[in-house]
């Protein structure tokens, strides 16, 4: 039996830990719905898709830009002391995936425009003369579009990646302290990604190929979860306890419901079968997924800082 | 170079929270929040039980992971000592820290930026102990510097049984609970 009591009561920081709301968990699932948009993106420029008259290329970079501003806007709604927010960038410390994610995201912006100047979408052409011609040598020389799709599946990656690596490289919170969670918010963001386009393209043959792709991430997505509870299964007891919050814990529901049963499976049988030319595509299957992203974020956010290592005194 | 560090005897502390007050009022510690706090840790099983009282606060880690995770440089290793502290001109309140310390020994003050017990950097730079330490009625609280073999702190973990909190984090904490 071990009974604590203590007099310490700090603001969000007891009984437990409860420093970040749903602005996190927003911020991360965007910035993974953005890297896996731009991986996307970056695969069509390659492959010359921007060519075709209907094709979400035209626009994803767009949307990307305006849904990563909503992103930032939403880690900056989070952070305590906001007119400091300029402190991020008049230093660079390597120890820090804060600090990393923070130059990334100016990375990501003018990989982003540049990505819209590949194809401007007729409704904006002339608006700014500037931008037209800038489109106009880009398409002049096809290794500039390819350089751009490279670029943006480049920074897509470690865009996905750092949404994981952020949280997996704190190690006072054992549920978030798995090599496995960097890998699993980047297949996560790139299934909400391609089920986003599937949702969005007016195009017959992107929404097929979106939703073969995307049955190909959901079932990525589950290997990874696998992983990912094994290793914190088979690690120690702190380990033991985290994972047990999101599976049997009070978490459990949330996991088990809405991710994985709402998240994965359900939209990835509509989405077998649809492929298949057994059902028609619906928005049913992609927006079940988005939303089984979103709450990934929620369940691993809130249950990560709930998990914490035991306060035990170790005589030497 | 010095290394700063805390020697708490537990069989002394009889947890009547004169540390508390006096870091509350030393620090000017907002209402509701707390640098240092009393714990009692009671194990066993009736009737052979076991009760420890101890003065806890910022373990001013060798391996801070508080530091290593802050993205502007505020949290950060002083040259005295090895102190952890927090330029609060740098904090941008991103919480990062307090995630990161598995002693849940940081908040965030109410205009905005991460706090935290300093070791009373502005007495020990003066020569003075911390305010928790000087006020202690039971003298159980030393600070000193461990590296120093001839130091209280060092004669004291040389000469009796101790442990930290959380070793197994291995964030190498400098507060000493002798047994």
């Amino acid at each position: 039996m071990q009974e604590l009591t203590t007099t310490r009561h700090n603001d969000l920081v007891d009984p437990v830990l409860h420093i970040w709301g749903w602005e996190i968990p927003v911020y991360l699932f965007i910035g993974g719905l953005v890297a896996g948009i731009m991986i996307i993106s970056g695969y069509f420029a390659l492959k010359g898709q921007y060519k075709k008259n209907v094709f979400s290329s035209f626009y994803l970079p767009h949307i990307s830009l305006i849904l990563l501003s909503l992103g930032m806007f939403s880690l900056f709604l989070d952070l305590e002391h906001k007119l400091y927010v300029w402190r991020l960038y008049t230093t660079f410390k390597i120890a820090s995936p804060m600090s990393w994610g923070a130059w990334i995201l100016i990375l990501v912006y003018p990989a982003l425009w540049l990505n819209t100047l590949i194809r401007i979408p007729d409704r904006f052409k002339d608006v700014i003369p500037i931008f037209d011609r800038l489109s106009n040598r880009i398409n002049q020389h096809p290794f500039l579009i390819k350089s751009i799709g490279t670029l943006n599946m480049l920074l897509g990656t470690l865009l996905g990646m750092y949404t994981g690596v952020l949280l997996s490289s704190i190690g006072a919170r054992p549920l978030w302290n798995s090599a496995m969670l960097w890998m699993l918010f980047l297949v996560s963001g790139l299934s909400s990604a391609a089920a986003f386009v599937h949702l969005i393209t007016s195009d017959r043959y992107e929404r097929q190929l979106l939703a073969k792709a995307d049955n190909a991430f959901l079932t990525l997505e589950l290997f990874v979860i696998g992983g990912f509870i094994s290793g914190l299964l088979t690690s120690t007891a702190v380990h033991i306890e985290a994972a047990h919050l999101i599976l049997t814990g009070p978490f459990a529901a949330s996991f088990w419901v809405f991710v994985i049963t709402a998240g994965i499976i359900i939209p990835l049988v509509i989405q077998l079968l649809a492929v298949n030319n057994k059902v028609k595509h619906t928005p049913v299957a992609p927006i079940m997924v988005i939303s089984g992203g979103l709450i990934l974020r929620f369940v691993i956010v809130y249950a990560g800082q709930f998990s914490h290592y035991a306060h035990q005194a170790l005589s030497k | 170079m010095a290394r700063f560090g805390m020697v708490i005897d537990t069989a002394k502390c009889v947890g009547c929270m004169d540390c508390v007050v006096a870091c509350k009022t030393e620090n000017e510690v907002p209402e509701g929040f707390n640098r240092d706090w009393i714990v009692q840790d009671v194990t066993g099983s009736f009737p052979t039980l076991h009760m420890e009282i101890r003065s806890e606060r910022c373990n001013h880690c060798d391996n801070p992971p508080c530091v290593y995770c802050c993205p502007t440089g505020a949290s950060h290793v002083h040259d005295l000592g090895g102190v952890v502290l927090v330029d609060h001109n740098v904090c941008i309140g991103c919480k990062a820290c307090l995630a990161s310390c598995p002693y849940d020994a940081r908040f965030i003050h109410p205009e905005g930026y991460a706090d935290k017990c300093t070791f009373c950097i502005h007495r020990v730079e003066k020569g003075m102990d911390p305010a928790c330490v000087s006020v202690c009625p039971t003298r159980c609280m030393y600070f000193g510097d461990v590296d120093d073999p001839n130091s209280v702190v060092s004669k004291l973990l040389a000469s009796r049984k101790y442990h930290s909190l959380i070793p197994e984090a291995g964030t190498k904490p400098q507060i000493f609970f002798l047994a």
